[in-house]
This record gives C-alpha cells, sequence and structure tokens, in this order.
C-alpha cells in the first residue's frame, strides 16, 4: 500500500557554510530512530572523509525517515541534502527541484551570511516553503532574537514561530520536525499518470552498477518495467527498486509519485543517469521531460601527471573509477615534453578541481604534478576559423591569430563592509569591472563584479579569503564570451621551454607575472651543477629573467677504510630526493615549484 | 688482481672534536686486541699486495705491538705498508721499530700548520713537533710521508692554509691528503654547530680554499689523482688506490669494512664484540658496474675503456658519454679518447655528478 500524499514531506536544509546543517542532518536521523545510537558517527550523511574534514557536503545524499508527528499520523520524511559550493550550483538546483520545502538554518550568533542568501534564492526560485530554523543556540555569544529579527528584515520569512535549537545538544531537535509536518506541503503528485522522475544525484556501486536517486513527480516505477531517459535516449531494464535508509538501501515493489527512492537497472556510467535528466516508462512515456535539465561542462582544465611516470596506468584507473561517480569530470590523455604522459583533466570549477586532486593522492596514493588551470578560449584567425583551445600549449602561434575572446563572469562577492576597500582592490588587479554594490545589511555587503574566469582560476579564492580574514565568500558565474588582449606566456629553463608551466594572460598584465614566476621558480628550484638562466617569454621575446646559482661543494671528501656502504648509500638517498623532481632537459625541478607559480599572491 | 689488508686500530690518546670515527681512549685493551688481531691476520688466507694500518691512532700501540701485527701479515715482496701516526705519539724509537717491521709508508696525521687552527681541531702537540716527526721518520729510513691537511677548518683563510700547505711543501713529502672537513653528527663540532658557535669559512670560501689546494700542489709536482689525494708521480698510496679501483680488501678490527670474493661484510664497531669473536655483519655483495664507475670517477684517471672492457667485458655505454659531455661543456669532467674524468670542479660537485650517473 502506498503511502498516502498528504503524509510525505520533501525537503532539504539550506544553510550558510559551518551553520551547522549536517549537524542537523544528524540529529533528525537520531530523533527519527533512522540509525541505532551505536553507528552513529558524527556528520553521518559527509561519508566522504574529505567532506568531513573540510566540512562540505559535495555529493547530495537523501535519506527517508519515519516519524509519528504529535497528530499521531505516520509521516514520511525524505530529507535531501544539497552540496554547498558554487562549483556545485547546478547539482544543488536539481536536488531544490525535488522537494517541496526547505529548512535554512542560520547560526544564531553569525546571522545571515552570503550562502544563506544565496541559498535561499535559489530556493525560492523553486517555489520551496522555507522552514527557519536558528540553530547554536548553546553558544555564548548566540543573539536568538537578534538574528531572527535579521531573517526577517532581510528575507522577509515570519520567524515569529521558528524553531530554535541546539543541533549539538539535540535541544528542541523534535520542534524542527514538527515544522516540516505543518509548513511543508505535501507533495501533489498522481501516480496514473505517465511516469516521471527527476534525477538528483547517482552514484556507481561495483556490485550494483549506477545506483540512480530520483524523486518521482508523477506515475510510478517498479522492477522489470523499461525505463528511459528522456535527455539522452538510453533504456535499461529495472533490476530493483526501494528507498535510501541512513545506513543502507531498502528495496520496494514499487515507486509511487511524491516519493523519493532509488532505481537500479545494470547501468555502467553515471553518464547514463545524468542530474537533471528525466526518467519515464518506454512503455507510455512522458510528452515531455521536466524542465531545468542542463548538460554539464567543465570549465577549468589542468593538466595531470604522475610524479613518477610510472603511475601512469594507476593514474588512469583512478581516474577512470572516480569519474564512474561523477559525470562532470572529464579527461583525456595528454602529453607533455616537460612531464610526460598525464591527462587534461577538465572540472566544474577549482573547487572541484582540488577536491579530485586531492582524492587521487589520498584514495588512490598518486603523487601528482599538475599543471596551471586553464579556462576555455577562442581564438579567431586570420583564415575566418575559430579555435577553442583549453591548454595553453595549443596556442596558435600569434601571427595568425586575429583576436581572442575570454569567458568573463558575473561574480558576486558578499562580506563584511569593512573588507570593501580590500575587496575592491583586489577585483581590480583581476581585471574585475565593478557593476553595484549592495548592503544585505548594515554591515554586509553583495559586491558585483564582472570578471574575467582566468584571473578566477589562478588563486583568486585564497587572496579574497586572505584579504577578508575569511569571512567573504563568493559565487560566480560564466556570462558570456569576450574580446581581450590575450598572450601565452613560456617559461624556459637552461633554454628549453617547459610546456606545462606555459599559460595564458591578459596582456596588461603579462610583465608583471613574468617577473614573479621567474623569481618564484628561482626560489624554489635548488641550485644544481651549473648555473640556469630562467626566462619568461613572450612569443619568443624574453621579458623576464633570474639566474638559478650553481651548487658550489657536494663531496664525500674522505673514503675511510673501504666503507663504500656510506658512500652507496648517500647516493641512493640522492636518487631517492630526485624521484620528487622532474627533469627538464638537464633541469631538476621538484614539484613545490611547479604548485610556487601557481599560487602567485603575495597576500597569500 | 691485487688484494690489500686493513687493519683498525680503534685505539686514539684524545678524541677529536670534528671526528666520529670509533675509537677509545683507555688503552688498557691494546694487548688482548693485537692477539686478536693476529690471530684473525693469520687466518686471512691470501696473499696480500698492501697493508694498511690505520685507526684512531695506530701509533698509540706502541712499536712492539705493531711489528707483532705486521710479522702476523702474508705479505707480498713489494708489499706497501703504511702505519698512520700522529706526531703526538710517534717518536725515533717508533719509526726505527716500524721501519725494521717493513713498514714503507707513514701516512701522518698534520691537519694544519697554524697553531690556532691545531688547538681548536684538539691536536695535541705544535707544529714543531709535527716538524721533529717528519724529520725522525725519515732518519729511521721512512722516505714515503704522507701528511694530512684539513680544510674548511673553523677559523681557517686562503692565507692560514698557505702557511700550512708551504710547512707541507717545505718538508718536500711526496704524497699530501687534504680532506674538507665535514662536520658530522654526534661530534663536539656538531653540537658547537648547532649552537652557532663553530665560525666555519663559508662554502665558497672553502671551494676557494680546495681549488687553491690543487693549483698550489700542482705547482709543486704533487698531481692530484683522487677526490682528496695528490703525490708526486708514481708515490700514490697503493692502499687507497685499490679500494677506488674497486679492487678486494679484507678489513681486520671493530668497524672495518672488507670486500673479498664478491662479498661486502664488516666488523660491528663495538670493541668488546670484536674481541669476543662476533663474525663480521653481511652487506651484500659489491663490485658490479655502477660500484665500479662510483668509486673509479673519484679518480682523476676517472673511467678507461680499457679498463671496463678488461674488467666487465663490455664498454663504457654512449649515454655516459653523453652525459660526460654535457658535463665538460659546464667545465665538470675531462674527455678523453678512451674515456672521460671529473676534474677539480666536478670533485666539488661529485655527489651530484657520479650520482647522475648511477641509475
Amino acid at each position: 500500500m502506498p503511502v498516502p500524499k498528504e503524509n510525505i514531506r520533501n525537503f532539504s536544509i539550506i544553510a550558510h557554510i559551518d551553520h551547522g546543517k549536517s549537524t542537523l542532518a544528524d540529529r533528525l536521523l537520531e530523533q527519527t530512530n533512522s540509525v541505532a545510537v551505536r553507528d552513529m558517527t558524527a556528520q553521518l550523511l559527509d561519508n566522504m572523509e574529505l567532506e568531513r574534514e573540510r566540512g562540505i557536503t559535495i555529493k547530495a545524499h537523501a535519506v527517508k525517515l519515519d516519524y509519528t508527528a504529535k497528530d499521531g499520523k505516520a509521516y514520511v520524511l525524505n530529507l535531501i541534502d544539497t552540496p554547498g559550493h558554487v562549483d556545485f550550483n547546478y547539482e544543488v538546483s536539481r536536488s531544490l527541484a525535488a522537494c517541496e520545502g526547505a529548512i535554512l538554518i542560520v547560526d544564531a550568533s553569525q546571522g545571515v551570511e552570503a550562502q544563506t542568501l544565496a541559498n535561499t534564492y535559489l530556493a525560492l526560485d523553486h517555489d520551496l516553503e522555507i522552514v527557519p530554523v536558528i540553530n547554536k543556540i548553546d553558544l555564548p555569544a548566540a543573539e536568538p532574537d537578534r538574528v531572527a529579527a535579521e531573517v526577517e528584515d532581510i528575507i522577509g520569512l515570519d520567524c515569529s514561530e521558528a524553531p530554535r535549537v541546539s543541533a549539538k545538544t539535540g535541544e528542541n531537535i523534535s520542534d524542527v520536525l514538527e515544522h516540516i509536518v505543518t509548513d511543508i506541503p505535501a507533495p501533489k503528485a498522481n501516480d496514473d499518470a505517465p511516469l516521471k522522475a527527476l534525477i538528483f544525484d547517482s552514484v556507481y556501486d561495483s556490485y550494483r552498477g549506477v545506483i540512480v536517486y530520483v524523486r518521482v513527480m508523477q506515475g510510478t516505477l517498479k522492477a522489470g518495467e523499461t525505463m528511459r531517459m528522456m535527455a539522452t535516449g538510453a533504456e535499461f531494464n529495472v533490476v530493483e527498486v526501494g528507498y535510501m535508509r541512513a545506513t543502507s538501501l531498502e528495496p520496494c515493489d514499487c515507486l509511487y509519485a511524491g516519493e523519493v527512492g532509488y532505481i537500479t537497472a545494470s547501468i555502467k556510467t553515471v553518464r547514463d543517469a545524468k542530474v537533471g535528466d528525466t526518467v519515464t516508462k518506454v512503455q507510455r512515456p512522458a510528452e515531455e521531460a521536466l524542465p531545468g535539465y542542463r548538460k554539464v561542462n567543465p570549465m577549468v582544465f589542468c593538466g595531470v601527471y604522475p610524479a613518477d611516470g610510472a603511475d601512469y596506468e594507476n593514474l588512469r584507473d583512478a581516474l577512470e573509477k572516480l569519474q564512474l561517480n561523477d559525470a562532470a569530470l572529464s579527461y583525456e590523455p595528454e602529453t607533455s615534453g616537460a612531464l610526460g604522459f598525464g591527462f587534461r583533466c577538465g572540472f566544474l570549477g577549482l573547487l572541484h578541481l582540488e577536491i579530485i586532486q586531492e582524492r587521487l593522492e589520498r584514495e588512490y596514493d598518486l603523487d601528482l604534478v599538475t599543471t596551471v588551470p586553464s579556462v576555455i578560449y577562442k581564438i579567431y584567425m586570420r583564415d575566418g576559423s575559430v579555435v577553442e583551445i583549453d591548454n595553453p600549449t595549443h596556442y596558435p602561434d600569434p601571427a595568425n591569430i586575429d583576436y581572442c575572446e575570454e569567458p568573463v563572469t558575473d561574480a558576486h562577492i558578499y562580506s563584511p563592509a569593512e573588507y570593501v576597500g580590500a575587496i575592491m582592490d583586489l577585483c581590480q588587479d583581476r581585471r574585475g569591472t565593478f557593476k553595484n554594490m549592495d548592503y544585505i545589511t548594515t554591515d554586509r555587503v553583495d559586491i558585483h563584479y564582472e570578471l574575467p574566469l582566468n584571473e578566477i582560476v589562478y588563486d583568486f579564492f585564497d587572496a579574497l579569503k586572505s584579504r577578508t580574514r575569511g569571512y567573504a565568500s563568493f559565487d560566480y558565474e560564466v556570462k558570456e564570451y569576450r574580446r581581450s588582449q590575450l598572450v601565452k606566456l613560456d617559461v624556459l629553463l637552461n633554454g628549453d621551454m617547459i610546456d606545462a608551466l606555459s599559460f595564458i594572460i591578459h596582456n596588461d598584465k603579462a610583465m608583471a607575472r613574468a617577473r614573479k614566476i621567474a623569481e618564484k621558480l628561482k626560489d624554489n628550484i635548488p641550485r644544481q651543477m651549473f648555473e640556469i638562466p630562467v626566462q619568461i617569454a613572450v612569443g619568443g621575446k624574453v621579458i623576464a629573467r633570474e639566474t638559478i646559482r650553481a651548487m658550489r661543494k657536494d663531496v664525500l671528501a674522505k673514503c675511510y677504510g673501504g666503507d663504500i656502504t656510506r658512500k652507496k648509500k648517500l647516493l641512493e638517498k640522492q636518487k631517492e630526493g630526485k624521484k620528487r623532481m622532474r627533469s627538464f632537459g638537464t633541469v631538476e625541478v621538484p614539484q613545490e615549484a611547479f604548485m610556487a607559480v601557481l599560487k602567485l599572491d603575495d597576500n597569500t | 688482481m691485487k688484494t690489500g689488508l686493513y687493519i683498525h686500530a680503534p685505539f686514539c690518546k684524545s678524541k677529536c672534536p670534528y671526528c666520529d670515527f670509533y675509537s677509545l681512549s683507555d688503552i688498557s685493551l691494546a694487548d688482548e686486541y693485537t692477539k686478536k688481531v693476529i690471530g684473525l691476520v693469520a687466518e686471512g688466507g691470501r696473499l696480500f699486495d698492501t697493508l694498511y694500518i690505520g685507526g684512531g691512532t695506530p701509533s698509540v700501540l706502541g712499536g712492539e705491538r705493531l711489528q707483532k701485527i705486521i710479522c702476523a701479515a702474508n705479505l707480498s715482496e713489494n708489499a706497501e705498508i703504511t702505519v698512520e701516526c700522529n706526531p703526538s705519539s710517534a717518536d725515533e724509537k717508533l719509526f726505527t721499530a716500524l721501519a725494521a717491521a717493513g713498514v714503507n709508508r707513514i701516512s701522518m696525521g698534520l691537519q694544519s700548520a697554524v697553531e690556532e687552527e691545531r688547538k681548536s681541531l684538539g691536536r695535541l702537540s705544535g707544529r714543531e713537533r709535527a716538524h721533529e716527526a717528519v724529520m725522525q721518520c725519515r732518519k729511521a729510513g721512512i722516505e714515503n710521508i704522507s701528511l694530512d691537511l684539513m680544510l674548511g677548518i673553523p677559523g681557517q683563510t686562503l692565507a692560514s692554509l698557505d702557511e700550512s700547505l708551504d710547512f707541507c711543501l717545505s718538508l718536500g713529502v711526496p704524497h699530501i691528503s687534504a680532506y674538507m672537513l665535514k662536520i658530522e653528527e654526534g661530534t663536539v663540532f656538531y653540537k658547537r654547530e648547532c649552537a652557532g658557535a663553530l665560525p666555519l669559512p663559508g662554502e665558497d670560501e672553502t671551494c676557494e680554499m680546495y681549488l687553491h689546494t690543487v693549483k698550489t700542489l700542482k705547482k709543486h709536482g704533487l698531481y692530484q689523482y683522487e677526490i682528496s689525494n695528490f703525490a708526486r708521480p708514481g708515490m700514490e698510496g697503493r692502499h687507497n688506490l685499490n679500494y677506488w679501483d674497486c679492487g678486494e680488501y679484507l678489513g681486520i678490527g671493530p668497524a672495518a669494512h672488507s670486500f673479498i670474493n664478491g662479498k661486502r661484510f664488516y666488523y660491528e664497531s663495538r670493541i668488546r664484540d670484536f674481541l669476543n669473536g662476533k663474525p663480521p655483519v653481511d652487506d651484500g655483495t659489491g663490485g658490479d658496474f655502477e660500484e665500479y664507475v662510483m668509486l673509479r670517477l673519484r679518480l682523476a684517471e676517472g673511467l678507461r675503456e680499457n679498463a671496463v672492457k678488461e674488467r666487465f667485458h663490455r664498454s663504457i655505454p654512449s649515454e655516459y658519454y653523453e652525459k660526460a659531455r654535457f658535463y665538460a661543456s659546464k667545465g665538470l669532467v675531462n674527455i678523453f679518447d678512451d674515456g672521460f674524468a671529473l676534474n677539480e670542479n666536478g670533485f666539488l660537485l661529485s655527489n651530484s655528478v657520479i650520482g647522475s650517473f648511477l641509475t
């Protein structure tokens, strides 16, 4: 027997980072007896080690909770957790589209923050009923009344009834559950209509294949039926349907309209179950797909190389495995004169890049060298053709270029007002065009700039954090391609060009950047057996130069009593050290030198 | 192939502040030690072409014990027999006894002819004593004398180095070893260096001293034949040359290393273990091509086709030449018709240069 629609609530939780989203989720699981206390680990839903460490949710998660409300009725509460970063805005929007309501958590000591607003607006865009919750009332600095007033003022939500809770201590959590039942509407859904189920996430499981997470908007789905992905057209026989429980999957006979559940169908890759796509049935297909589906395109590219060339196969296997679970990650083999065999990888944004890099290093135990991130440039050639390049190595001969275009973003920076000056300095320095500035409250601003994407991908986020002591947050969306004066900078060590260090930059900034890179390389490449000139060139013309002085003395003078072992060990130790180095022609470059070139902001 | 015999005498009157070799200042075990060494030398089984008694300070053992040890060794007719001596523990009587036992080469630890430097190095006597010791040695009939010098001593300058070089040259010895001081962990110098209380010359200055030594000695007919060794033609130390030619040798005594029948092994450094007959520790096999290269490239003669062919039945790999030519272009290596070698600039960077030839 299906659960009556009026007893279903589908909701997500939105919050600024660190306002307690995962902890509140933990409490909801506990209070609905979804997890045995002995199985409870902190931040249960953030099951990636990296997520727990960084305090962010990378993948969406969903869980079905059973709750008997004060009215005596049994309810099904489907909590759909969302990722919390701009790189994953699209995924967030799909998760929200699967819900009728959202809990908005506001920290009782911090008040309304940048992401609070951004996410609230996103939720409102999806017509969600928002339940404000004032969290962390246990903190000495908590000011629940002031913060409630702030939410009413800024967002215009009535907070008179808002639960005031401590997710940490568990105080008043049952209040939140009651509000979910009373405030969030039940899904309006029709079992008899043709199936439309929204995919809001999919994960790869080595035994079952892809597990597709869906919200059934209308219709029903059973094991044995044939389903079709409306965007990709792929068809699959449904092997199993069921519900997500906190620590396991619970098969069921049929998924009904209004429910949240999973489908397995021997799907081999997450690419066949794209977030935002609509699942229908081949037998009686829906006429049109649910709105909002978008193909996700990588925005930021960089070369990823194994530090030890022998790890190439391992890196390929690792990327393949990560891609099973991450439709947004792209990779293809590339070769670099400097770094050997590796992969050109595409990412949604910088955080995505960092996460993948970190997972490769941690979960797959790989030592990596990554090149300077690049965006996609459009190069208009004199012969009328257009080339899109994501790798500076492919930059054409400037003589054949008519003009270039680069992606420009609409960027919003939310910050305490005291940092406005520092932020504007940074944005000006990054070729930003100031659009406007809104005071969200008397001491918080939303600064709107147009910023070229390539200025963001280097180290903008780090620079922003350091200039605002971590208080500013930042959100961007690519707006358009715009004509720009671009040049390619090449790095030469001892006269040999190091292709992996080349990058594309605006002409006005080439000189300053070149000097800085030369300096950084000089400081980060250890002295070698001979002097090494470091040159930075644009189209063959050297515009900056430094010299790495030669090492003077590296000798074991005494050979004592035939103790050759000691000498051998010394040489072996040196060899080990060399493994951390990349050999470019005649120059050994440590990985740190690559990293140093990526981090150029003086204030970080 | 020639075989060397090395005997390590782990006794010193006092511990020098820069030295991390194993040694004891208490010589109460000297007799027991001598007896043990004699037993092992007699078991040596081979005919040895060189004998080198080093330390520590072998002269501390006195002429009688050294005579007994030397007599026990099975040496070829023209064997080179070297004993290390310190001026402070060597006198005419000792040299006469050594000469009588067949010793034909003395290696004397001078380190410096500048009094303040000698003091800072913990030497127990002045330069006059060193001068006298050389004279006594000659008087006893041993002309083949090597003097040890040290470069990069706390407080040393190019001018003070010249004083030490002049001292050696005026004595007319046929062999000089000049080592750059290396601060070893666990020594008094190490502690002082960590505390910032050791006025060592800078790296550039020490390199200048090294290059100056090479140049000065060459001018006076003492040619560099190894990173730290200089001799008149024909007066090179045969025992040490054998190490660098990757030859075999038996080492007896605490901390002494051996390379016999392709196997390397060594005695642990505790004298008690040695006296109790604890066997040497296995240190794997030796003598492969890479090891040969590593050792040969310490020599001014370097790597030569004929020697490589004779020993390994192969020629020097072409990638070695490629690398060598590159280093030659940087002024670190000299190329010959039949091989190549590091020069004095290359020697200063020998760990890096040699290391780069090894895979």
